[in-house]
């Protein structure tokens, strides 16, 4: 059988690859969003994957609103940078330093 | 509860509280009620005050009415500690009150002479009023603070006396430096006190003189590794306290300086009282010093030492004030000798007589400045004799005394010391001899050199005044006549009951262990007053005193090329003795400039650059700078702020996996 | 060897290596419409592991939700934005190496918390198979709108203001722009747009 710690493991590396695009990506917001994305999936994965283990129903529950959230945050992401696009004509996160100290 | 001691409290606390009332009196009230009134008033306060302290002195001393020693009030108490105004009228403070309040009187009466044309005349009677006061309960105190209240009070109106033109920056200068050099000797003075509060547990002189035998072996380590026994301890800052009262080297430095101040307070407080002070408090306290072989011969070097050198240094003064004032110092060493060799009794003898001739002589010298319109060098003077009799003939009776030519009043009273000091087998002793029988010689030299240079010689008057220059009014010489007289013949009364016989005069207020009884060793030699004036020829310091009038005649009257000759072949000692050792010179540098210095340096390195640039403007150039550098995190990318976020979460981990 | 290779691990493994080699290509490839694509084929393994651990429901939901509206929508918005496909990844090769540590410091810390002293099949057994109508729905069911009926509501209404915030923030009232109208564009009239004006000759002038 395939050990919880696998299934950990995958979702570790499935996060790690969230945050680097998170970090390293200069070139457009598109892959920030896609990013964030990652993050959310091997969040529920995890509790996918405890909710089996664990036998306890609520991981699926938490998993369905998890969803939901990240559904509707994409889609206001996704508004943003169209309002963003039409202002300045580009998505490169490197030109957006308006709070720059 | 009235008891028959409780009279003799009261007259006591008017003795001290009339002259308090006398300078309220001419201070608050002085310029509404004019001259006569407070003239009267002020010198009857003080005349009954005397009348009081002789009938208390008769009660006291001739009568032998027991010691009263009882407090008047509590001033606080502190736990097992009780703070008193207590007096004890016993003979030695009966004998000084009485002493005390007769020269104040004849400097009332002068002063209404002196200082007839002066602006601050009521602020003057004011304040010799208050010293008066002051003076009488440092006298009269019981113990140790009351001592201190007294003891400070003189100094500060002396401080108020010396600076009393106050327009004159000298006198501010001058009284400065008597009230910092003072406060100096008070520091010994106050660590006395707690030493003595420390060890005893109490300040009354009645307790701490019962329980001195007790503690003779009790040391205190002041500098660690070094123990010294506590009564030393306590004597030797006691005596720091009277140099600096009494003007012993090194904390002489204020007394020349003082001579700023008028005339008449010169005459009181820095020949009469004041500087008395140090030596009756050291006489008061003999049991505690009876007690301490190494306070008595540190006591004997410094008095020695002090009346030779500084005699001395008047030699070379041209300021008549000056010359007085050495002389007053070179006295005070006199004093000083008798006590180290636990002579008390010739030494509070001696502060007696010398009371009378040197007031008197402060007092002919202030007539001599007024009649020549406030000129005090000599060099200005010469050949009043003719023009001013009575100044000059009690100006000569006074130098006579000085001198300790019989049968005047000093020759009792400085011959009984130089004899004391030669029997007294202190370690110091031979020194402190030798010292006081060359200031034998010396004393005439200068006094004699004074007088002649004043009253005889040629004219060296100021033209302008030749011709009307003459005798000071009735109100000027009635004190100089009234303090004469004492300087006569008050050695030949009282050197009987003041030394000799069976119970002297202060009686049982003194305290002499029997190995250091040097006076009971001269009792055997005495046969009475007239002898020994007329023994005067066989001893040396008789001679010396000859001599020194005859040298001083040769370099001034006789032969005056010679002193100009002496200066020049001894220039550099000629020089040493005009810088006065350097004392002053040497204050000055080390401690004027030195805190001078430091206060500049403190203010630069430590107000400056320490705390206003370090801490001050330093903590808000450190605030910036972080700002600065943190201002460099808000990059507005939001990369920036994720990576940030993932660190932290990076030392989460590390920590929850690692256990940091 | 059988408990090592069990279908279950190969349908496992290799699901989970699509799914790893897809998301760094989601980080890495220039072209966002291919980054788009390649979350899609992330999300498509992802949903096979979930069905290996009987989250059916869910898995399928991840098919239609996410790939079919959300990754949808990515690629509208990916086409409509028109973004250049030259510009280079500025600052990317810099920073990566610093970058890569940390985010491999992630991953190997992460991992090092999940070991297999923690969470292995000796502390965390496989539990037992289903009973034959095991329904996943029906358990999901049951659970969401009976005891979690209030938050089901509630996430309800959290679409209803992302419906809302999405077309506040992104709708442009004719107020601020010109659109044409095509019914006035018909209904125009020549009279409307040109008007014939005859004027008399202008006689000619001296010198021109």
């Amino acid at each position: 059988m395939v050990s919880l710690t696998e299934y950990l493991i995958v979702a570790a590396l499935l996060f790690g690859l969230g945050i680097a695009g998170i970090i390293l990506n200069r070139k457009n917001i598109i892959v920030l969003l896609m990013s964030i994305e990652l993050i959310l999936l091997s969040v529920n994965t995890n509790f996918i994957a405890f909710s089996y283990f664990l036998n306890n129903f609520v991981g699926q529950v938490f998993v369905f609103f998890v969803l939901t959230v990240a559904a509707s945050e994409a889609a206001i992401g996704l508004a943003i940078l169209v309002v963003l696009y039409r202002k300045r004509k580009s998505i490169e996160v490197q030109e957006l330093d308006a709070l720059k100290g | 509860m009235m008891n028959v001691e409780n009279p003799l409290l009261y007259i006591a606390l008017m003795i001290a509280l009339l002259p308090l009332a006398g300078a309220l009196i001419a201070g608050l009230l002085g310029k509404n009620l004019g001259r006569p009134l407070i003239n009267t008033i002020v010198v009857s306060l003080v005349g009954i005050s005397f009348l009081l302290s002789c009938y208390l002195f008769k009660v006291i001393v001739i009568n032998g009415h027991p010691t009263v020693d009882d407090s008047l009030y509590t001033w606080a108490t502190a736990g097992v500690l009780r703070f008193d105004v207590a007096f004890l009228i016993d003979r030695l403070s009966a004998t000084m009150c009485m002493i005390v309040l007769f020269i104040s009187l004849m400097v009332h009466i002068y002063t209404i002479g002196y200082m007839a044309d002066d602006p601050g005349y009521m602020r003057f009677f004011s304040y010799v009023s208050l010293f008066t006061f002051s003076m009488l309960i440092l006298v009269l105190a019981d113990n140790f603070l009351l001592l201190f209240f007294g003891w400070e009070g003189v100094g500060l109106v002396s401080y108020l006396l010396i600076g009393f033109w106050f327009n004159r920056e000298t006198a501010n200068f001058g009284s400065l430096k008597a009230f910092i050099v003072n406060r100096l000797g008070d520091i010994g003075f106050l660590l006395a006190t707690a030493a003595v509060l420390m060890f005893f547990g109490t300040l009354s002189y009645h307790d701490v003189f019962q329980q001195a035998p007790n503690a003779v072996n009790k040391m205190i380590s002041i500098f660690p590794g070094h123990e010294v026994p506590v009564i030393t301890a306590i004597c030797l800052l006691l005596f720091i306290g009277a140099m600096g009262k009494s003007a012993q080297v090194p904390l002489h430095v204020w007394l020349p300086e003082s001579m700023e101040g008028p005339t008449p307070i010169s005459a009181l407080i820095h020949a009469a009282t004041m500087v008395t002070a140090g030596i009756y408090m050291v006489a008061r306290m003999s049991p505690l010093f009876e007690y301490s072989p190494a306070a008595l011969s540190i006591i004997l070097v410094i008095g020695g030492t002090t009346a030779f050198f500084m005699g001395l240094v008047a030699i070379v003064q041209y300021d008549i004030k000056r010359v007085i004032a050495y002389s007053t110092i070179s006295q005070l060493g006199y004093m000083a000798v008798a006590l180290g060799a636990s002579a008390y009794d010739a030494a509070i003898f001696h502060l007696i007589t010398h009371a009378f001739f040197k007031a008197l002589l402060f007092l002919c010298a202030g007539s001599v400045i007024i009649a020549l319109h406030h000129e005090q060098d000599m060099r200005k003077m010469g050949g009043l004799a003719q023009y001013m009799p009575v100044t000059y003939l009690t100006f000569a009776i006074g130098a006579l005394a000085l001198c300790a030519i019989p049968p005047f009043s000093g020759f009792y009273s400085k011959d009984l010391i130089i004899d004391a000091v030669k029997m007294s087998n202190m370690p110091g002793a031979g020194y402190a001899y030798a010292c006081v029988l060359a200031g034998a010689f010396i004393t005439p030299v200068y006094t004699f050199r004074a007088l002649f240079m004043t009253f005889h010689t040629k004219e060296r008057v100021n033209p302008k005044l030749r011709g009307h220059v003459h005798e000071s009014p009735w109100v000027v010489l009635v004190p100089l006549l009234l303090l004469a007289i004492p300087s006569v013949v008050s050695g030949q009364i009282m050197v009987h009951p003041m030394i000799f016989s069976h119970t002297t005069l202060l009686g049982d207020s003194i305290f002499v262990l029997p190995e250091h009884n040097v006076l009971s060793q001269l009792s055997g030699e005495y046969h009475g007053p007239n002898m020994m004036a007329l023994e005067a020829g066989k001893t040396l310091s008789f001679w010396l005193a000859i001599a020194g009038i005859f040298t001083a005649w040769l370099f001034t009257a006789g032969v005056p090329a010679w002193s100009e000759f002496l200066k020049n072949r001894f220039k550099w000692i000629y020089a040493v003795l005009v810088r006065k050792y350097g004392f002053d010179d040497f204050n000055q540098i080390v401690f004027v400039h030195g805190t001078q210095e430091a206060g500049h340096a403190f203010y630069d390195v430590s107000d400056v650059k320490l705390i206003d640039g370090i801490c001050v403007n330093g903590s808000g150039r450190l605030i910036r700078w972080f700002a600065q550098v943190g201002r460099l995190l808000q990059t507005g990318y939001i990369y920036h702020y994720a990576l940030a976020m993932v660190l932290g979460i990076v030392v989460f981990l590390a920590w929850y996996v690692w256990g940091l | 060897m059988t408990e090592f290779l069990t279908p279950l691990h190969i349908i496992f493994y290799v699901f989970a290596a699509i799914a790893v080699c897809s998301a760094v290509a989601v980080i890495t490839v220039r072209n966002p419409v291919n980054s788009v694509l390649s979350l899609v084929i992330t999300f498509f393994s992802m949903a096979a592991i979930w069905m290996t651990l009987r989250a059916e429901f869910l898995s399928l939901i991840l098919l239609l939700v996410y790939v079919g509206a959300v990754m949808t929508l990515f690629l509208f918005v990916v086409m409509m934005l028109n973004i250049t496909k030259e510009y280079q990844q500025s600052g990317f090769v810099r920073y990566l190496p610093f970058g890569v540590i940390i985010v491999l410091l992630v991953i190997g810390l992460t991992i090092a918390a999940v070991g297999p002293q923690y969470f292995g099949l000796a502390q965390m057994p496989a539990p037992a198979p289903e009973p034959q109508n095991y329904s996943n729905i029906h358990n999901l069911g049951s659970m969401l709108y009976v005891e979690y009926a209030y938050p089901f509501e509630i996430a309800g209404v959290l679409l209803l203001a992302a419906i809302i915030a999405a077309i506040t923030l992104t709708h442009r009232p004719p107020l601020r722009r010109k659109v044409q109208n095509p019914g006035d564009q018909i209904a125009v009239r020549p009279e409307d747009r040109v008007r014939l004006i005859k004027m008399p000759p202008e006689p000619k002038q001296e010198g021109a």
